[in-house]
């Protein structure tokens, strides 16, 4: 058995919406260059991502919401005809073949599953999944397949894994969440930035399932400006006391790269450090718990230069139990990509230190963080008693 | 927003003639806290909450035990100048009603007859509602200078990035008097380039907002 693959094929790039958009896949070229300029990923640990079929697809899409995804991708209906799905708005704007290249992330994913669920490997990422966002007919902050959704799901049909669905983006995890809010097999946890200012809006700690389903969603919303010790407090208290409660077979890990500072589209205010300890932490408990079966994806992440290849990076060195690196980034990864990048890219491991100004109201911050905690788990430990 | 649009139809009411334990009964089997009272011919003739029988009911600390009380007629013990709504209420004055009175539940009556209830559950709810988050968008609050024609600036501005609003609520500048805060919800994931333009424009966006740090 093999201890981690990395599931990747070059046409992941053309989930592109256009050359200015947030989103770009290009992190995933810059994150493989890092990891194989420090020969800690070879082509022999690569695996092909594989096109998901139109039935996968519809383990949780609308048939109807495909076709028209179809359409758009293919020049057939105007961006007025796709706005009620939430496909040619700022957001999700349409780009050529769009279904072609959102079935490529969808079918990364489930090769991924397969490799971990079928014992061929321990761990599998795929980074080009992630897309938390995307709903049954409608595509909404910049997913338009909702991957994870599928892929557990499918993994549901196929192996009838209980799954635990952790998501440590700064954006609510909402997609999967209400995907399989009625359904106790599936435990879904997002630690994001709060929904009172920040998309998708929900996320609060009384989301916590429906019906037969009801205490298997937990959310964690943190306040702005957070920063990584309260960030981290949160994320290793909780995820230890709900996977004890939940006991799944298998860890699935959404690994958007969008709480940083840098991250222009959120305010959490973390640093490098938090995506040290995030996949340390999964690998860990993976083992603990679901006899090392872990798959993680991608996600969010809009500094695509400063943060996300380190980040991304982490995760990758993590399943392979390499050693945390420290001090440079390799010199050829650094001189290749700053011709292209727009800011002057950060040459260590580490940030700089201090990566920003002190935050006032820091403590009130960490204490109403501690708090939420609380409620939150409230209703594990008030069974335990 | 008037009452009609809020209350609950099905109303669990009582007569005077039920008995003490009846409300008691009722309240528990359907966790309610108020329950109205009528006549055989559906008028209001009083009210009684789970504060009204938990007054009556003697102390669990005493050693004597009173058990006819449980038996005792429900006139006894409930407010008989009951302040009852219309169907036609706006819910806005209902809540004054609730804040002023400091009371938490009003009947509502037409034709003379018990046709709803409101409780403070129920006002809240129609709040959450209004400020909750019900389809994926991020919230931006502005400060607007107090002045004809700065919504319909900020909203032409929006309008241009195709961005599809779905509330927005204006309320009271508690650090400055001559301008007020609005607080837009939109439909977009990245609200970056509205920011943008609204900064260029000169408004001060507060995105996110939490007073005392202005980063």
């Amino acid at each position: 058995m093999k201890n981690a693959v990395f599931v990747y094929s070059p046409e992941q790039l053309s989930y592109k919406f256009s050359d200015s958009h947030p989103f770009n896949h290009k992190r995933l070229l810059l994150t493989i260059d890092l990891l194989k300029n420090i020969d800690a990923l070879s082509d022999d640990d690569i695996i092909p991502a594989r096109v998901a079929t139109d039935e996968e697809l519809e383990l949780v899409h609308d048939p109807k919401y495909i076709d028209i995804v179809k359409k758009a991708g293919h020049g057939l209906i105007t961006a007025e005809q796709a706005e009620p799905y939430g496909i040619g708005t700022e957001d999700t704007p349409i780009f050529p073949n769009m279904h072609e290249a959102s079935s490529l992330l969808v079918g990364g994913t489930l090769q991924a599953v397969d490799y971990v669920m079928q014992g061929k490997s321990k761990h599998a990422l795929n980074l080009g999944g992630g897309l938390h966002h995307g709903f049954r007919g409608r595509a909404s902050g910049f997913c338009i397949y909702n991957d994870s959704s599928i892929a557990i799901r499918y993994i549901q049909e196929k192996y009838q894994a209980r799954v635990l669905y952790v998501d440590t983006d700064a954006h609510h995890g909402d997609g999967v969440q209400w995907t399989f809010y009625d359904d106790p097999s599936v435990c879904t946890f997002s630690i994001h930035e709060t929904g009172r200012y920040l998309f998708p809006g929900t996320g609060n700690i009384s989301e916590r399932g429906n019906g037969q389903g009801y205490g298997t969603s937990f959310n964690f919303p943190l306040e702005a400006f957070t920063e990584d010790n309260s960030f981290l407090m949160v994320y290793e208290k909780a995820l230890r006391e709900v996977i004890e409660y939940f006991k799944p077979d298998v860890l699935f890990t959404q690994n958007g790269a969008d709480a940083h500072y840098f991250d222009p589209l959120t305010h959490l205010y973390a640093s490098m450090k938090i995506y040290r300890e995030i996949p340390k932490l999964a690998h860990e408990l993976a083992h603990e718990y679901c006899d090392g079966r872990w798959i993680a994806v991608g996600g969010g992440g809009y500094d695509m230069w400063r943060v996300v290849p380190r980040a991304w990076s982490l995760i990758w060195l993590e399943m392979n139990d390499y050693p945390i690196p420290t001090g440079k980034l390799p010199e050829d990864w650094l001189n290749k990509w700053q011709k292209e990048a727009p800011v002057p890219l950060i040459p260590t491991w580490e940030d700089p230190n201090p990566l920003f100004e002190p935050i006032p109201r820091k403590a009130e911050i960490e204490e109403k963080n501690a708090q939420m905690l609380i409620k939150a788990l409230n209703i594990i430990r008030s069974e335990k008693k | 927003m008037i009452v009609e649009q809020i209350m609950k139809r099905d109303v669990y009411a009582l007569t005077p003639k039920d008995t003490l334990n009846d409300a008691l009964k009722l309240m528990r089997e359907k966790s309610i806290r108020h329950i109205p009272i009528v006549d055989d011919e559906e008028n209001v003739v009083g009210l009684i909450t789970s504060h009204d029988v938990k007054n009556a009911l003697p102390s669990c600390l005493k050693e004597e035990n009173n058990p006819t009380i449980y038996d005792t007629p429900i006139e006894k013990f409930m407010v008989k100048d009951v302040i009852v709504g219309h169907p036609l209420d706006f819910v806005e004055d209902v809540a004054i009603t609730f804040y002023e009175s400091k009371i938490s539940c009003l009947p509502i009556v037409s034709g003379g007859k018990l046709v709803g209830i409101v409780t403070s559950s129920d006002l809240l709810y129609a709040y959450i509602e209004l400020t909750g988050a019900h389809q994926p968008s991020s919230k931006i609050d502005i400060r607007l200078k107090d002045k004809v024609g700065t919504l319909a600036d900020v909203l032409t501005l929006i309008k241009k990035h195709h961005a599809n609003v779905l509330s927005i609520l204006v309320f009271p500048d508690t650090e400055n008097n001559d301008s007020r805060i609005i607080s837009i919800r939109i439909r977009m994931m990245n609200p970056l380039s509205i920011i943008t333009d609204l900064r260029n424009n000169g408004f001060e966006v507060l995105w996110p907002n939490v007073p005392g740090v202005n980063l």
